[in-house]
């Protein structure tokens, strides 16, 4: 067939055992502070504080997925400030609703 | 890096000729694209997060709980099954298997994504099923999950919908329909654009093409996909 001879054209190149290693650590990383917010789940009561660690977990975790799963922390640093900035807008916009939503429960 | 190209005096980087930003065309549009899908289920969360503070919050003790319209319910007593151990309490156990679910076809997409840029066909294809197939079954654990919560305790007040809801108050479930709901579709979408690229991995495209590119594409909204999960699972399941 005719790109049956195209096949053989590309080489291919041995896997490089180190980096494959770094991303079966980084999925291990994932999974372990994943069962660490099992593990608080049932042994914390509700509460702020109890919040505030899931939440900072939860960064943890977005931000090995978004460094180092979608190489962002390897960008050049344009690309990688142009996508963080903007989240900033978020951050606000989560403070100043949740804020709005304890005002209007506090109302009823 | 490939980009500090030396630029004449009086020239920047910008002035055209090379990317400013590393990528490709198509990876930057991506990315922005991704930025911009970040907003909406940002959104969506933000919305989810003030009402449900505009609600009370249970105070009392997790083991005297009982689901009533008087304030939000707590997690760990709305999802507790899961298949085949019918009427067994395991609070959150399911949940968490999705949850490792995803995070393994995570990995498998990047294993995917490095044989791409050895040209390692082979591997692109294994890794490729393999994400494929954890896309399936974390979608196949979803439905679960839906009817579970749809039919609940049976009976014509048993479960949720969008009228009427068991758990807790009326948004309690319409956040749960719409928001799992669309981040179940970009899984499903996910899936299809998976099967995309292992078909045209299949066929030889990319080894004619000359790069494995659209792997990394993909891959890029499949982690996506993944993080968006990440923030469900702690607003929806945790908090």
């Amino acid at each position: 067939m005719a790109h049956g001879e195209e096949h053989a054209q590309v080489t291919v190149i041995p896997p490089n055992k180190e980096k494959i290693k770094k991303l079966w650590t980084v999925a291990g990383i994932l999974g372990f502070v994943t069962a660490v917010e099992f593990l608080i789940a049932f042994t914390m009561h509700h509460g702020p504080l109890k919040t505030s660690i899931f939440i900072g977990l939860t960064i943890v975790k977005a931000a090995y997925i978004v460094g180092e799963f979608m190489h962002l922390r390897y960008e050049v640093k344009v690309l990688f400030w142009s996508i963080l900035i903007p989240m900033i807008f978020v951050v606000w916009m989560l403070v100043a609703f949740v804020y709005e939503g304890i005002a209007i429960s506090d109302v009823r | 890096m490939a980009h500090t190209t030396a630029t004449t005096p009086g020239r920047s980087e910008w002035d055209g000729g090379v990317s400013p930003m590393g990528v490709s065309y198509g990876k930057l549009m991506m990315w922005f694209f991704l930025l911009s899908d970040a907003f909406t289920f940002s959104a969506l969360l933000v919305t989810y997060g003030m009402v449900r503070s505009s609600h009370q919050a249970y105070t009392g003790a997790v083991d005297a709980f009982t689901f009533s319209q008087a304030y939000w319910p707590i997690p760990e007593k709305v999802y507790e099954a899961i298949p085949f151990f019918h009427g067994v309490e395991m609070p959150l156990v399911f949940v968490g298997i999705m949850t490792f679910i995803l995070i393994m076809s995570s990995v498998t997409m990047v294993l995917a994504v490095e044989a791409g840029h050895r040209m390692d066909r082979k591997a692109v294809e294994k890794w490729m099923l393999w994400t494929i197939l954890g896309g399936i079954a974390f979608l196949s654990c979803q439905a679960w999950e839906w009817t579970h919560f749809i039919v609940g305790s049976g009976g014509p007040n048993g479960g949720a919908n969008l009228a009427h809801n068991e758990y807790g108050p009326p948004d309690f479930a319409a956040f749960f329909f719409f928001i799992t709901g669309f981040h179940g579709f970009h899984v499903f979408s996910g899936v299809c654009l998976n099967f995309l690229i292992y078909y045209n991995t299949v066929m030889g495209t990319y080894d004619r093409r000359g790069h494995y590119e659209m792997v990394e594409k993909v891959g890029l909204y499949w982690h996506f996909v993944d993080l968006v999960w990440v923030f469900v699972f702690t607003f929806f399941y945790l908090v």
